[in-house]
């Protein structure tokens, strides 16, 4: 461990020691120590599954650790539920919101907060005021609905603020904010420092880190590795201390690509109900062993893009291609059997029954194939002995195939996914963030079976938040930037800086 | 973790939640009868007195009927649908049947199987608007259901009062024709009792139950919807049409409901025709956790109490309605008591995969964090 000596700015207000914790099959952390000054913005970094959420929760009195100890201002605690740690001054404002809809701004700051100041006058005064004197431009009768991604977050904060928050933690922030906004949070932020709160940023973008913080902790397998300051490293050091050696180094396999056309986009357009454009002329063709992967800041059309290759979502414009057939208005089943094979983004949703044992979940997805089933019905001798090839080709680690998926690992699900969407001859895969939120023994895993995929042929439509993942697998690289593609790159002369401004559209106007 | 024991543990965790349930409610009824000022000593003697033959053969002629309207409830709970309409889809459709089969068109076993399936389509196309509405307009089926109940209550009536005979206080339909009855079984010899020819219906109705649920892909497609419509929709499986026709299905065994009674015992549809059927069905359904052999115990626990009601009443001036609210107590800790168990089996299966993977890790040098 290399911690670098704080400098004295102020008395600490969080100290970490030591903090361990320990759940079945889940990452855990290990000797988890650092320590924030009072009135600074502390980020903490790390890479999907690292760590990082288990450790916010046990700041935020949600779980609680095995050893190590806490100290809030110079006092140590044990929180044994949110509660504890709102009356030791401690907010969380979460990555996915916690308001709502049909209430007002201030009925949902009051929510759960009635005795601070009531529900009348008063609170609204309250209100208004930490609006006023941080800048946020809030309506308190104004309906959360018609309020935009930036407000509803800012109307988070305020809510913690109204609980008497003095240190704040953001869990990943900007991950649903488009730059513009990034940039009002950060002068929010700023204020709020500026009035002696102290925040606690968690991040896994390292220039946004790197702009905002004064110190950052670095997080890697459950274990804090490194605390530096923003101006002593680059983006790229900061990188290697999340990822460790495990950064992956670009593919130096010979191409496998063909010229065989697998799947083909030709000006696919999607808009929703209300007639926005989700996905705007999408044009791209992935060839038989070419791995093309989609670059982009979340939120600009990666989910809809999966959807409507995948029949979830229709085109309502423009012509898909598999092979030779046109598949643009396809339903989703004669998709899958006509050989697309999908890693979802958010498995638990979209890719296991979660309370099904492990061989029923091998059957989805490939109800109307061998060996699941037989003409109308369920093969189960089939399905189970294509279940316990899957567990031992793909390194499952479950104690039987009649385990339920919701008690495996995410590693392992995902693993036992990876190993199901390859089975049945596909042609083509799609792979949408295949690593996150898993461990790095499975992580390596993935990215081997990945490379196998297009060693055998399949065309394979990767889609990751990961840059470094990106580069090291894809064959060629699209961006994605509100739901169009910006600019295309060559994995091989890519730099990660160059991919990052395309991303965020910096370098749009040149 | 040896095999013989996870299996015996299975067995009791699977014994444990409905024993415990039962144990709970009989707890509480005895607190409500203490309340109440009844003796709580008769209830539970009178409860717990062996049957007479009649009663027997009573027992199983309702059970059999709960246990139609239990897998009627139990085909939609299954891909949480939540059909409250089972009331309703058997009050059309034994009406629908009863008419049909009465006005005497055809003759002998064939009125009497056309006359089934007219109760099973009408029924059928009954719970059909709820799945319309559902998935063309994104209406609760809750809320249609319980509305469509409603409308089948007065329509019903009202059809009763336009097409039925008059005789005496009561309306009926017109008698079906003795040639389309169906007999009776004498189980009990001496019972004095029949077992109702068409209860057998529960016995093929629970069979194609468990065999389209568990060995075919539109059961598979029917539990995944279920279990995670995201990934059922993700998988391939059109949503939209499972709904339609798992409506239709549960609606066509709601037909069935009436079927029994109309043909063996009551022979026309008239004013005093069973009602509240169907929302027992969804009680018994609960109870027996939707699983075909559960919703048997189910519809047969109901069934006893139902008929035990009246001793209680006759014997112990008990009133029924104490019977009621232990059937509804029942059904609460069932709920509660599978609830309990289920986190239970989550953790203990949690435990050994976490034990399994610590044996593989302690066999190898490196530790993955």
């Amino acid at each position: 461990m290399t911690t670098t000596s704080p400098q004295l700015r102020g008395t600490v207000a969080v100290r970490v020691e030591g903090i361990g914790k320990s759940f079945p099959g889940v990452i855990a952390n290990h000797d988890v120590s650092f320590a924030i000054e009072r009135g600074t913005i502390h980020a903490l970094v790390g890479e999907n599954g690292a760590g990082k959420s288990t450790l916010m929760k046990i700041l935020y009195g949600v779980q609680k650790p095995d050893e190590g100890t806490i100290e809030v201002n110079g006092e140590q605690v044990g929180f044994s539920s949110p509660s504890d740690a709102i009356a030791r001054g401690i907010g969380m404002v979460f990555q996915h919101f916690q308001l709502a809809d049909n209430l007002t701004v201030l009925e949902n700051v009051v929510l759960g907060a009635e005795k601070l100041h009531g529900i009348g006058q008063a609170a609204r005064e309250e209100v208004l005021r930490i609006s006023r004197e941080y800048g946020f431009d809030l309506d308190p009768d104004e309906l959360v609905e018609r309020l935009g991604v930036g407000q509803r977050q800012r109307v988070e904060i305020l809510k913690v603020l109204y609980r008497g928050a003095r240190i704040i933690i953001l869990d990943e922030p900007t991950a649903v904010l488009v730059p513009q906004e990034v940039d009002a949070l950060f002068a929010n932020l700023r204020e709020l420092k500026a009035e002696g709160h102290t925040l606690i940023f968690i991040s896994h973008k390292l220039d946004e880190v790197r702009a905002i913080a004064d110190d950052i902790t670095v997080i890697r397998r459950g274990t804090t590795v490194a605390s530096v300051k923003p101006d002593e490293v680059t983006t790229r050091e900061l990188a290697e201390l999340m990822v460790g050696s495990e950064l992956p180094s670009p593919s130096t396999e010979e191409s496998t690509v063909t010229d065989v056309v697998r799947l083909e986009l030709e000006d696919v357009t999607v808009r929703d109900g209300a007639g926005r454009e989700l996905l705007a002329d999408i044009d791209f063709t992935i060839h038989a062993g070419e791995v093309l992967g989609i670059a982009g800041v979340e939120g600009n059309g990666q989910t809809e893009l999966v959807a409507t290759v995948t029949g979830l979502l229709r085109a309502t414009g423009g012509r898909i291609s598999l092979g030779e057939e046109d598949i643009t208005d396809w339903s989703t089943r004669r998709r899958r059997e006509a050989g697309i094979g999908v890693i979802p983004e958010d498995r638990h949703r979209h890719g296991l029954l979660l309370d099904a044992p492990l061989w029923e979940n091998r059957i989805l997805g490939h109800q109307s194939r061998p060996p699941s089933s037989r003409g109308g019905w369920i093969n189960r001798g089939g399905a189970r002995t294509d279940t316990q090839r899957i567990v031992g080709q793909y390194d499952v680690r479950t104690p039987s195939i009649d385990t339920t998926a919701r008690a495996l690992s995410g590693g392992n699900q995902q693993k036992f996914i990876v190993g199901r969407e390859m089975s049945g001859d596909p042609v083509l895969l799609i792979a949408a963030h295949p690593t996150r939120g898993v461990d790095v023994g499975a992580q390596a895993a993935i990215w081997d079976h990945i490379r196998d995929a297009r060693r055998e042929g399949l065309a394979v439509l990767l889609i990751s938040a990961d840059l470094d993942e990106l580069i090291g697998l894809s064959d060629t690289i699209r961006v994605l930037l509100r739901g169009r593609i910006v600019a295309a790159f060559d994995p091989q002369t890519v730099t990660p800086q160059e991919l990052g401004s395309a991303m965020t559209g910096a370098g749009e106007d040149a | 973790m040896n095999r013989a024991g996870n299996w015996v543990g299975g067995l009791l965790m699977v014994l444990a939640a409905p024993v415990l349930a039962l144990v709970l409610s009989g707890i509480i009824a005895s607190v409500l009868l203490l309340a109440t000022g009844y003796s709580v000593g008769d209830f539970w003697s009178i409860l717990l007195t062996a049957p007479s033959e009649r009663q027997v053969v009573n027992i199983l002629n309702y059970g059999a009927i709960l246990y139609l309207s239990g897998v009627a409830a139990a085909i939609g709970f299954r891909m949480n649908l939540f059909n409250i309409g089972v009331e309703g889809q058997y009050r059309i459709g034994a009406f629908a049947g009863a008419v049909f089969a009465g006005s005497g068109w055809l003759t002998g076993p064939l009125n009497t199987i056309v006359a089934i399936l007219i109760a099973m389509v009408s029924a059928a196309l009954w719970a059909g608007i709820a799945g319309f509405l559902r998935v063309t307009r994104g209406v609760s089926e809750v809320i249609s259901t319980i509305m469509l109940n409603a409308i089948a209550g007065y329509l019903v009536g009202y059809f009763l009062r336009k097409l039925g005979e008059q005789s005496g206080n009561a309306t009926s339909t017109k008698d079906v024709p003795e040639s389309s009855w169906v007999g009776g079984i004498d189980i009990l010899k001496g019972s004095g009792q029949e077992l109702l020819g068409l209860s057998l219906f529960a016995v093929v109705v629970g069979v194609l139950y468990w065999l389209v649920l568990n060995k075919t892909v539109f059961g598979f497609n029917l539990r995944a919807t279920g279990g995670s419509e995201t990934a059922a929709v993700a998988s391939g499986v059109d949503v939209k049409r499972m709904v339609v026709v798992s409506m239709l299905l549960s609606g066509a065994v709601a037909g069935l409901i009436g079927m029994p009674v109309l043909f063996g015992d009551a022979h026309n549809y008239g004013s005093s025709f069973q009602t509240g059927i169907g929302f027992a069905g969804i009680a018994v359904a609960l109870l027996g956790r939707n699983n075909p052999v559960g919703i048997a115990l189910g519809a047969l626990i109901f069934s006893y109490l139902h008929e035990q009601a009246n001793n209680l009443n006759i014997l112990a001036g008990i009133s029924p309605d104490i019977v009621q609210v232990t059937q509804g107590v029942i059904v609460l800790c069932v709920v509660v008591a599978y609830e309990v168990a289920r986190r239970v089996r989550v953790r203990i299966e949690q435990a050994s995969v976490a034990a399994a993977l610590e044996t593989r890790r302690s066999e190898r040098t490196e530790v993955p964090a």
